[in-house]
This record gives structure tokens, C-alpha cells and sequence, in this order.
């Protein structure tokens, strides 16, 4: 209780410690909604787009009740970049291979030249692929754009 | 200048709001947009695909193409914020 | 689908952008706007599509809100005219 009382004398204009304590408490639910709405998107609403962007918001509303440093401990902007690219070329990567592989461009049962399966579960399964690639591309641009315009590409303070 | 803008604005919503007199009732199974392509769908995805949810078989599987570019603009509009915005640090 | 509902939301709707327009603080629009965005994806969801109205939730109502007030903070909060 001391420790609090004197984290909270100790801080500078503008950081609240209830809402980095609520923060910090409600980061990871949101991060593991996200997962859900990426991996559950065959069953529910949902899929890679959505759950993308719920992802990104949990950094973002780190961002806004930290600062931006706090959140280049847990993505770094090398770490952002290169997963943002790979999201995208998960996806045509994908598409590609299944070109390669003797079926038309974006046919997933052309996959099961790979790991034998059943031709329409590849389908199921190559749906979901692509849906993790569009979430790792939209939750890393995402993050970027916010990093981009609050600090006007200094990338020091943010908000 | 003002009241030109506001008379092409409410011409325009009015032709909008007139157009929408042609449109098919909400739910329609006749409308022209419920007849082509989609009962292929709700009756096929299912057994075609194995997924249980018709819009993620839809965007994932068959228009596939769409949602590739969709990611693509997404990843060109990021990276053009940070070529416009980003500075180099020294 | 209920037509009380749709009419109730619809008028909001319409307010909302009526007043995203006019309101001089554009930190209030930027709000504003996020409202708007909100009302858009409860008539979506009232009308049966679950996924568009999940995508406008998270991207209209929560990160592009944010992206607006970021950009105001780092220019001018009044509008010139």
C-alpha cells in the first residue's frame, strides 16, 4: 500500500495510476479475445481482419496509458515491421504455393500434395492459414500508423 | 459559394433517397442479389469447405482474390504512413 | 427486425452526422463520429449481419477514433470555419 501511495506521488503530470492499473489488468483478456476471434472465426463472427485489430488495440491502449517506450519493450519496431510483412506473405505465399503445386491460385486442397489430408479439410485448413496472416499484417500496421501519427514519426513519447 | 455546396448536397441526397424507392425489401429471396450466386452457397459451402460459418468460407475460399488485395492495401497504406511520417533516428 | 428500433436508430444516426459536421471542436466530431460509428453497427447488427457489424465495431468505433484524436493532438483542435 506504501508502495503504491508513493508510486502515485512520484508520477509525472498526466499518467494516472487507476487507469495504468486498469490498463494493465484488462491487456491481457483483450489480447486473448483477439486470439479467439482470429481462431474461432469458422464457427462464430469473426476472423483474421477483426481479431487483427482487437490485437492492435490492446498495444495502442498501452500506448495511451504508458507511453510509447513501454510498448517497444514488448514490440519492437523491427519486430513490428517484420511481422507485418510476414502477415502478408503468409497470405499470398500461400496462394502461390498452391499454383506451385498443381491447383489454381488460392486453392488450398492443392496443399495436400504437402501432409496428406483429406482435400476438403485442407480447404477448412488453408482458410485458417490465411486468416492468421491477415491477422498478423492488420494487428502490426495497425500499431504502426498509431506509433506514426501520435508521435509524428519520432517515435520518443507519444500522446 | 456555401448555399451551392448545401443545394448540390441535398440534391444529391434527395436523387439517393429517390433511388432507394427501386430497392429490393429487406430479406427479399427473389431480389436479384439472393438469386444468383448464393444458394450455391448456403446449400455447397458447407460440404465443399467444412466450415460451419458461411462468410468466413465465402471471404477465405471463394473471393479469396478480395481479401488478398484488401490485405494488400491495409500493408501499402502502413507502409506509406511510414515513409511519409517516420523519421530516422540519430 | 423491428421498425421502432430501426426508426429510433436511424433518427440517432442522422443527428450524429448532422452534428459531426457542425460541432466546431473537432475533438467533440472525432467523438461524435465514434457514436456514429457505434449506431451504424447496432443497425447492422439488428439487421442480421453479424461480421460487417463486428468490423465496424473495432475498426469505425475504436482504432480509427483513436487514430482521429491522435492526428488532433498533434495539429489543432478548432476547425476554421
Amino acid at each position: 500500500m506504501k508502495h503504491l501511495q508513493e508510486k502515485a506521488q512520484s508520477k509525472p503530470l498526466g499518467e494516472s495510476l487507476i487507469v495504468q492499473t486498469a490498463v494493465r489488468m484488462m491487456i491481457p483478456f483483450i489480447q486473448l479475445f483477439g486470439l479467439y476471434v482470429i481462431v474461432h472465426g469458422h464457427y462464430s463472427p469473426g476472423g483474421g481482419f477483426q481479431g487483427g485489430v482487437v490485437l492492435g488495440a490492446s498495444f495502442i491502449l498501452m500506448a495511451l496509458a504508458y507511453d510509447l517506450q513501454k510498448t517497444f519493450g514488448y514490440i519492437s519496431e523491427r519486430t513490428n515491421a517484420i511481422l507485418g510483412s510476414t502477415g502478408a506473405l503468409i497470405y499470398t505465399g500461400t496462394a502461390a504455393l498452391c499454383a506451385v503445386l498443381g491447383g489454381y491460385f488460392l486453392d488450398y486442397s492443392a496443399l495436400a500434395k504437402i501432409i496428406p489430408m483429406n482435400p476438403i479439410d485442407w480447404r477448412s485448413m488453408g482458410i485458417f492459414l490465411v486468416e492468421v496472416g491477415v491477422g498478423l499484417a492488420v494487428m502490426n500496421i495497425m500499431v504502426s500508423l498509431f506509433w506514426d501519427i501520435s508521435s509524428g514519426g519520432k517515435m520518443d513519447e507519444g500522446l | 459559394m456555401k448555399k451551392i455546396a448545401l443545394l448540390a448536397t441535398l440534391i444529391t441526397g434527395a436523387i439517393l433517397l429517390y433511388s432507394t424507392k427501386d430497392f429490393a425489401p429487406w430479406g427479399d429471396p427473389h431480389s436479384p442479389a439472393s438469386v444468383h450466386v448464393s444458394n450455391v452457397y448456403i446449400e455447397k459451402s458447407v460440404e465443399q469447405t467444412h466450415v460451419p460459418n458461411i462468410v468466413t468460407a465465402i471471404l477465405g475460399d471463394y473471393r479469396g482474390y478480395d481479401t488478398m488485395f484488401e490485405t494488400v492495401v491495409i500493408f501499402s497504406a502502413g507502409m506509406a504512413v511510414i515513409g511519409v511520417l517516420r523519421r530516422p533516428k540519430e | 427486425m423491428i421498425w421502432q428500433l430501426d426508426l429510433l436508430i436511424l433518427t440517432l444516426v442522422v443527428v450524429c452526422g448532422i452534428a459531426t459536421i457542425t460541432v466546431k471542436d473537432l475533438l467533440g466530431a472525432s467523438v461524435i463520429f465514434g457514436v456514429y460509428s457505434f449506431l451504424m453497427c447496432l443497425l447492422w447488427a439488428e439487421m442480421g449481419a453479424v461480421d460487417v457489424a463486428f468490423t465496424e465495431a473495432t475498426v469505425g468505433a475504436g482504432v480509427s477514433t483513436v487514430l482521429f484524436i491522435a492526428a488532433i493532438l498533434r495539429t489543432t483542435r478548432r476547425s476554421k470555419d
